[in-house]
């Protein structure tokens, strides 16, 4: 039965970042992609029914990982405190900056709000990858099963680390180049014209930028986390996950000079979820590591709720899950088709 | 440990009464929308579709605050109440995954539908869509309530050896009868709301005189639902809210009646203030055994007083409860008052030469977010000392090591911050106001 949850939150974390992932990247690229007033509204146009819905995805993942694993919500909740405020504080701005700013038709306020998402969709990405480096290094977890990590300290990750250190900034970056890639397949597959033409060639640029980032995050996960390919060789299945990863890094790179934009974005989302997917399994059963002691690590086991709610859950969740996917496939079916173009007072 | 106590409960306490303020108007104003999509059909009447049309977007900028607003609640029940989600995460998280799985998928899918698709979806599909919103918005509301009304009277658990709670019923969890009838009255408290700045929006076009003919409709739909709401408001779901307290939390009834001594044939105290030296109301203007009749039916029933319950279970800040629960008290009365009075006028076909009552109704429409407000403090003030009632005390619920600073810190920028949104909201919705029905854009092809 935990099983079934930790497989369904992951699920959940992977549908997260590859659907919000697609409107951060927007966000990172909005300057380098959208050069006009003009491009920049259809940028803001192409996600603009969706990103709220995207959103949902944490806050739904959240509130199942509170019922389903309440100890460990409320561990690193606690112990993420400050970081997990100012990422409060950014998603604040950042969704101001995408639903405030077709209000005013002023250039001023419009440069100001985009400058807002832009740099927040950036701050986001950042705190995500912060986020997978700090949960594959462990934290100080104590024997209450409780811990508190400051910002940064000596940037090495030892018994005692911050938030940010060298191995966690490795995987800032890996966040931040892969959702650059998969921000501008979104949007080449949605626009078109010269704007199609810029977003590719970003996607292009910032392949070669994953490629060197994930290679460096591979060679470095085994020393700071040694063993974490052991359940690999436990459950050869277990590879299923690293070639969908390997196949969506290929396909980026291929569809994209081919200029098959839809299936470069597809390629992009199928390698997060590869990486989210290799990630999940190779911790299981571990949720959380803590890095004073191993005795202190949280697992599936020790944090789970009681055995009658989860298996409750089961009631609702599935079926509410497929409904939301049903709402996801019928609102990407109402507004399909690529936005070239949007009038200056209308929409985002 | 005490100081980060009472930091964690002022930063729950921000931040939840402003989120409060947004939801509050978008709950009311999707039904109201709904209404006005529903007469546009049944009447064929454009105005209608332009209205709401233009309560849309007023809705738009309301739900985005909603909404930024509503993510650092959730996150706040782990950052800074880690204890009590250890605790009772497996309970009360149910209901929060609920909400977003249920109601927070479906609000934000069709809201994007309803405002970026009226053109594809033709007029019944927008209708549609806006039934839809109004559903997500509606069941959102219901899964937050059964949260607070589990705290509230916890049933449906029970606990481990370790201290901790397991749910064993689910229905009972979910149809918790505290919830049914908070529920409907929290609800109606919304609908209250989004009458009175749907009716104030149109006194204000009426007395300067333009788009008159959305202020008839503005004001007409606006204030019948005032009069319809302000009633359910009060009775019976408020009389039935008191009721559940007088029958839950005796304690809590007597503390927010301002009733210090067990009284046969208890006078209800309309003013006055509590005097927590003396444990007596000084200056009180009441009437004879009213608080007796209102919760037991009978004129000379014992109501319990405080002194009927050892100190350590009292809510902990006895004036600021008194106070709230009276606000809330007094403001629904004036309601009642003002839309009956508004009903009276119309049916003499005088309410819009009466620019008097015009003036009243367009001032009156902050005083619902008051209510309503102060409603929530009365609940969540009488719930003290427990953050559970009766199982788990709100000092052993705070996170163990977030110390007092970080938290003075974090209550400090959601300040700043909220200050700073407070400041946008209200320009950019006086900006709508201003610019008028008519300026609103058409649909996007
Ligand atoms: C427009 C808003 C509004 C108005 C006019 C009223 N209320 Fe109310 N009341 C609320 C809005 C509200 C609320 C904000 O919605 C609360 C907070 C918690 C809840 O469920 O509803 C609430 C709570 C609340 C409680 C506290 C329950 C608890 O301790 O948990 C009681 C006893 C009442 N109400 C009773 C009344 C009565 C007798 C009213 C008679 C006029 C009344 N309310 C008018
Ligand atoms: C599901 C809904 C809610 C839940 C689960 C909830 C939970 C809590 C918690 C955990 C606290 C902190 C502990 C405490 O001081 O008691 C609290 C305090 C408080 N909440 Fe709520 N709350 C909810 C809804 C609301 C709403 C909507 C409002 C107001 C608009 C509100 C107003 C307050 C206030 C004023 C306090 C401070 C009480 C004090 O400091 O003594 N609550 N609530
Ligand atoms: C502690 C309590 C609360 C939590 C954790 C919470 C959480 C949230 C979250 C995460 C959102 C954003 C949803 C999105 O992205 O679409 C939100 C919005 C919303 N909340 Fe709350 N909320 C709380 C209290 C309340 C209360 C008491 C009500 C009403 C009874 C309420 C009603 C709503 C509604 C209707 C929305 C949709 C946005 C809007 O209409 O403004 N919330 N809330």
């Amino acid at each position: 039965m935990e099983t079934f949850w930790y497989i369904a939150l992951s699920f959940m974390f992977i549908m997260y970042v590859i659907l919000d992932g697609f409107d951060l990247g927007a966000g990172i690229v909005h300057f380098w992609v959208g050069r006009t007033e003009g491009d920049r509204r259809i940028i803001l146009n192409a996600i603009g029914p969706y990103w709220d819905g995207n959103e949902v995805w944490l806050i739904a993942a959240g509130g199942t990982l509170y019922f389903a694993f309440p100890k460990l919500y409320a561990a690193s909740f606690s112990g993420f405190y400050l970081p997990l405020i100012l990422v409060l504080w950014v998603l604040i701005l950042r969704a101001l900056g995408i639903e405030l700013r077709h209000h005013v038709q002023h250039l001023m306020w419009k440069a100001f709000w985009d400058r807002t998402f832009s740099v927040g969709s950036l701050l986001l990405t950042v705190f995500l990858g912060a986020a997978l480096g700090n949960i594959i290094r462990g934290v100080p977890l104590n024997q209450d099963g409780y811990f508190f990590v400051p910002l940064w300290t000596n940037f090495l990750p030892g018994p005692h680390p911050g938030v940010l250190d060298w191995f966690t900034l490795l995987f800032v970056a890996v966040a931040v180049s892969t959702l650059t890639v998969h921000g501008a397949h979104y949007l080449a597959f949605k626009t078109g014209g010269e704007l199609q033409q810029r977003a590719a060639r970003v996607a292009g640029r910032a392949w070669w930028g994953l490629t060197v980032c994930s290679v460096l995050a591979l060679v470095a996960t085994p020393a700071v986390r040694p063993g974490f390919w052991a359940r690999f060789g436990e459950h050869p299945w277990g590879g299923a996950f690293v070639l969908l990863s390997l196949a969506g890094w290929l396909g980026m790179y291929a569809f994209n000079r081919k200029g098959e934009h839809f299936r470069a974005f597809l390629a992009s989302a199928a390698f997060i979820a590869g990486m989210g997917a290799v990630t999940a399994f190779a911790h299981y059963p571990v949720t959380l590591y803590s890095s004073v002691n191993p005795a202190w690590n949280l697992t599936v086991h020790n944090t789970a709720a009681g055995a009658y709610g989860l298996k409750i859950g089961l009631l609702w969740w599935i079926p509410g899950i497929l409904l939301a996917c049903a709402y996801f496939a019928y609102l990407f079916y109402i507004f399909r088709g690529k936005i070239t173009s949007v009038p200056e007072d209308a929409g985002y | 440990m005490e100081t980060a106590l009472t930091l964690h409960r002022l930063q729950f306490a921000f931040t939840i009464m402003y989120h409060y303020l947004f939801p509050q108007l978008t709950m009311g104003l999707a039904l109201l929308i709904v209404i006005m999509k529903g007469l546009a059909l049944w009447k064929k009447d454009e105005l209608y579709n332009r209205s709401a049309r233009f309560w849309a977007k007023i809705f738009a900028i309301n739900f985005a605050m909603g909404v930024v607003t509503g993510i650092p609640m959730e996150f706040q029940f782990g950052t800074n109440w880690a204890k009590f989600s250890t605790f009772a995460g497996g309970i009360i998280g149910q209901t929060l995954a609920m909400e977003g799985v249920f109601a927070f998928f479906l609000e934000s899918s069709f809201l994007g539908l309803f405002l970026f698709g009226e053109k594809k979806l033709g007029p019944r599909g927008h209708f549609f869509a806006a039934f839809m919103v109004f559903l997500g918005s509606w069941l959102s509301g219901y899964f937050i309530i059964v949260t607070n009304a589990w705290m509230q009277h916890p049933v449906g658990y029970s606990l481990d050896a370790e201290g901790q709670v397991h749910l064993t019923d689910f229905w009972a969890f979910l149809l918790n009868p505290w919830a049914l009838w908070q529920y409907l009255h929290n609800m109606l408290g919304a609908v209250v709301t989004s009458s009175f700045v749907v009716a104030a929006v149109g006194a204000f076009y009426w007395l300067t005189g333009q788009h008159l003919e959305y202020a008839r409709r503005f004001l007409r739909l606006g204030l019948a639902s005032a009069a319809v709401s302000s009633l359910l408001v009060a009775f019976p779901t408020g009389d039935m809210q008191g009721k559940m307290v007088a029958k839950h939390q005796p304690v809590t009834l007597a503390a927010m009646e301002g009733l210090f001594q067990t009284k046969e044939g208890a006078e209800l105290i309309l003013i006055g203030q509590p005097d927590m030296e003396n444990l007596r109301i000084d200056n009180p203007i009441h009437i004879p055994n009213l608080l007796s009749f209102l919760t037991y039916h009978r004129w000379k029933a014992e109501v319990k007083g405080l002194d009927a319950f050892p100190r350590d279970v009292w809510p902990d800040n006895i004036p600021l409860l008194y106070y709230a629960y009276h606000i809330m008290v007094g403001l629904g009365t004036i309601f009642i008052a003002v839309a009956a009075l508004g009903m009276l006028l119309w049916w003499r076909q005088r309410l819009f030469d009466s620019r008097w009552y015009l003036w009243i109704v367009m001032l009156s429409f902050p005083f619902p977010y008051i209510a309503n407000t102060a409603g929530w403090m009365t609940a969540e003030l009488g719930r003290q000392p427990w953050l559970v009632y009766g199982v788990l005390r709100t000092a052993d619920g705070a996170s163990p090591l977030v110390s007092g600073g970080n938290a003075l810190f974090t209550l400090l920028g959601f300040m700043g911050i909220y200050a700073t949104l407070s400041l946008l909201f209200v320009f950019l919705i006086l900006r709508e106001v201003s610019h008028g029905p008519d300026h609103v854009q058409q649909p996007l092809p």
